[in-house]
């Protein structure tokens, strides 16, 4: 009782959260909802959960002394120190063999990739190590590790920064994959992918990190926990359903806003996890809309919409739709860096509305 | 008395067997010396070797701080003109960082990396090269481009992404790229070019012709950069690894990147023959990379070549790096280890330079850049069915349908889109 009293006064003194730690305390509700950035509820998370469990440490390129390139773990470093938070040489492969091995030998690493982009250095540890270990040593051993970083598009940073790794390790067995996209989701995947046993890859969105959003007394609460492979229904609707992912959320609630205006009630679907996916979410929805369509900033072959519409063909949700779902995907070319052509191969509210109303009015 | 028991009991055994018994005896006559090809040296001492018993590798350098010949033997035999060329270039290399800096700034480019303090980098090893052979860079390097003839349209088109970039606005600012000059476009993920440049060199060994590949000391930590160090090696690639170790990558500083002694001391390791050099000095850079050339000639090796130098710019657009280092240090550094002052103090000592030239050669050259660059902004942006071009040698179906689908829209709603902008 005395430590964590201690924390927390050093939480007042040190941390530039001290009001949002002290917000988590708090047990009487408020009325309004507090705005945070993404980036806040992340940093609010890493920092509750180093706190909470001494296993937990943060490793990465730039993520001590500078904060993290975005950022994310600002303050840390100074709160933690060298042993928590870890600066490593420019070896992504290194990092994360040494991250995989200390969860192997118990502790619970926090792997921090610049950009998911320079993670293709390190797939075989997180493919071939973290996300089978468990399986070949017949429940033995346990890998719980976290791999997170930006993912998807960022801007004017062409093809090799800006991707999308949704669907690679949605398809991979053993790894489990959470795509957020609000500060609740950043706050509530991250803190329960740290206390998962197994390995969680997090793909969070360099675009969104400095976006605002509410956060509830119980979101904001020390012990707030989003399950993974739960969808979260972001928005009502009966016309519908629109089923997406991160960034692409964003797109669909302000195609829905587009929507409503011409009198269609779009249904918005946040998956928040690829892997498990929620499909019972998304078949529940499709049976009260009878439309679906599927939109993320990943390409179409093989992708998250192509998984949901094989589910959806699989099931007797097939029968429940009056129209062929429709995927809304990034145009299937590497990003370019100019930024009309940018913009013309990412998916855009506008893109959902044509679509939306192509299958609404036939 | 025991050992005397088992070599009976040994040689009893190969009684039985001539063959071995003949093996045994020939071992006795000398060690072997060769471990299935690498040498073996025999001792009777347990001796651990520590990093510390070697002194550091040498630094060659051919100047003093003050732009003096230290060793006139040293001295490289350059022409006037390519000595004046390289200090032209190499206030051209400023003159246009800083407007491509402050462009980004001002939100018209996306990114930018300035090049400060490695001039001489470029410039000496620039020289010393052939046009023919074949440019490896890793994105710090515009000088080595400049050297060889990339012009200053050719910067700010592709800078700018319009359509006459020749990646038609397809990569990002500074990855640049030019088949006339044999320089590999530049690649964002970290120390790929360095086992690329080893296969290309494996690919052009005879030809009179060697491989330069350029990276950063934070590269090297890659796993690639160890990868190709040894297939360089074994495969013996006609390639010059030069290695910039400008003190940081980003934020972390040289003693968090590696122990040891930086960057050279792999070179023996992987059995490749390696030099020091003071990066800061263009005329060692010349001379290290002139000899290193003829060497992966010659021999068909390769050759690591480490220049020491330091970043004095931020990282890039998207660095500060007043959160990780003092001013007071970089001011240290451009005061008294200034690749450029250096070579003006030589050029000067020599006659070749003066107050009246520089100036002159600043005016020139700020006119130049900032008429290419508002050339370059004004430029039409490239076509937009660029988009789906150069994803495959032959557009595919499903791509020609959306580009066809795309042009039907763009006819139907030409008033909703700024096509004036594109070029047709
Ligand atoms: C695989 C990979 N990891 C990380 C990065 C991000 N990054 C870009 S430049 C850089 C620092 C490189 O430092 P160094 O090689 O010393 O070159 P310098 O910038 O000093 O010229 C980092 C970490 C990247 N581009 N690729
Ligand atoms: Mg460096």
């Amino acid at each position: 009782m005395a430590r964590v009293a201690a924390v927390r006064m050093l939480n007042a003194v040190t941390s530039k959260y001290a009001n949002t730690n002290c917000r988590t305390l708090s047990m009487t509700s408020v009325a309004k909802a507090k705005e945070v950035a993404v980036r806040d509820a992340l940093n609010a998370a890493l920092d509750e959960e180093l706190e909470r469990d001494d296993r937990v440490f943060l490793m990465g390129e730039e993520v001590a002394v500078y904060d993290g390139a975005y950022k994310v773990s600002r303050g840390l470093w100074k709160k933690y120190g060298d042993k928590r938070i870890v600066d490593t040489p420019i070896t992504e492969i290194g990092f994360t063999g040494i991250a995989v091995g200390a969860a192997m030998a118990g502790l619970r690493p926090i792997c921090e990739f610049m950009t998911f982009n320079f993670a293709m250095q390190s797939i075989d540890h997180i493919l071939n190590s973290a996300g089978k270990m468990f399986y070949m040593s017949a429940g033995r051993v346990n890998v719980p590790i976290v791999f997170r970083g930006p993912n998807g598009a960022a801007a004017g940073v062409a093809a090799q920064h800006s991707q999308c790794y949704g669907a690679w390790y949605a398809h991979c067995p053993g790894l489990k994959v959470l795509s957020p996209y609000s500060a609740e989701d950043a706050r509530g995947l991250l803190k329960s992918a740290i206390r998962d046993p197994d390995p969680v890859v997090i793909l969070e969105n360099e675009m969104l990190y400095g976006v605002k959003y509410p956060l509830s007394d119980e979101a904001l609460s020390k012990d707030f926990l989003i399950p993974i492979g739960k969808a979260k229904i972001e928005r009502d609707g009966t016309h519908v359903t629109i089923v997406s992912h991160s960034k692409g959320v964003e797109t669909s609630l302000l195609a829905a806003k587009e929507l409503q205006a011409i009198g269609i009630e779009a249904e918005v679907i946040n998956l928040r996890s690829l892997r498990p996916l929620d499909f019972e979410a998304i078949s529940n929805s499709v049976k009260k809309t009878n439309h679906l369509i599927t939109v993320e900033q990943g390409w179409p072959s093989h992708g998250v919409g192509a998984e949901i519409c094989a589910r959806v063909m699989e099931s007797d949700t097939f029968f429940h739709l009056d129209q062929p779902a429709i995927r809304v995907t990034g145009a299937d070319v590497p990003m370019a860096y100019a930024k009309a052509l940018e913009d013309a191969s990412l998916p855009s509210p506008a893109d959902i509305v044509d679509v939306a109303k192509r299958i609404l009015s036939t | 008395m025991a050992f005397d028991k088992v070599l009976k009991n040994v040689i009893n055994k190969c009684l039985k067997q001539p063959k071995l018994l003949r093996c045994l005896s020939t071992h006795f006559k000398h060690d072997i010396e060769d471990h299935v090809g690498s040498k073996i040296k025999w001792t009777s001492t347990l001796d651990f070797v520590s990093p510390d018993c070697f002194s550091p590798i040498p630094t060659y350098r051919v100047l003093d701080s003050r732009g003096n010949i230290l060793n006139k033997f040293e001295e490289p035999a350059i022409e006037n003109a390519t000595l004046e060329k390289m200090y032209k270039d190499m206030i051209l290399v400023n003159t246009m960082d800083k407007v491509l800096y402050e462009s980004q700034r001002q939100g018209r480019i996306s990114f930018y990396m300035t090049n400060y303090g490695e001039e001489a980098t470029h410039m000496g090893s620039a020289a010393a090269l052939d046009l023919n052979d074949l440019v490896y860079g890793q994105y710090r390097e515009v000088g080595v481009l400049i050297w060889r003839g990339f012009t200053l349209s050719e910067i700010m088109n592709q800078c700018y992404g319009n359509c006459l970039d020749p990646g038609k606005g397809k990569q990002m600012p500074i990855h640049y790229g030019s088949k006339r000059l044999n320089f590999v476009t530049i690649s964002s993920p970290l120390a790929t070019q360095i086992p690329q440049a080893a296969g290309s060199a494996y690919a052009l060994k005879n030809q009179n012709r060697v491989v330069m590949c350029y990276f950063g000391e934070g590269a090297a930590s890659e796993g690639d950069a160890h990868a190709a160090f040894n297939f360089a090696a074994t495969l013996d690639c006609p390639v010059i690894f030069f290695c910039r170790n400008n003190g940081y990558a980003i934020s972390t500083p040289t003693e968090d990147q590696y122990r040891g002694d930086g960057i050279a001391v792999r070179g023996p390791g992987y059995g490749i023959t390696t030099v020091r050099v003071d990066g800061n000095d263009v005329l060692a850079v010349y001379n290290a990379t002139k000899a290193a050339r003829e060497f992966c000639l010659e021999r068909s090796k390769p050759v690591l070549i480490e220049a020491l130098t330091y970043r004095v710019g931020h990282h890039s657009t998207s660095d500060d790096s007043t959160a990780y280092r003092s001013q007071k240090e970089v001011d240290e550094r451009i005061q008294n280890d200034n690749p450029v002052k250096k070579l003006r103090l030589y050029l000067e000592n020599k006659n070749l330079w003066n107050e009246e030239k520089e100036k002159e050669w600043l005016h020139l050259t700020k006119r130049n850049v900032l008429e290419a660059f508002n050339a370059a902004e004004k430029i039409l942006l490239p076509k937009w069915t660029e988009m789906f071009t150069d994803v495959y040698g032959v557009i595919p179906h499903h791509l020609r349908k959306q580009m066809n689908e795309m042009e039907k829209h763009l006819e139907n709603y030409r008033d909703h889109y700024p096509l004036e902008k594109y070029s047709t």
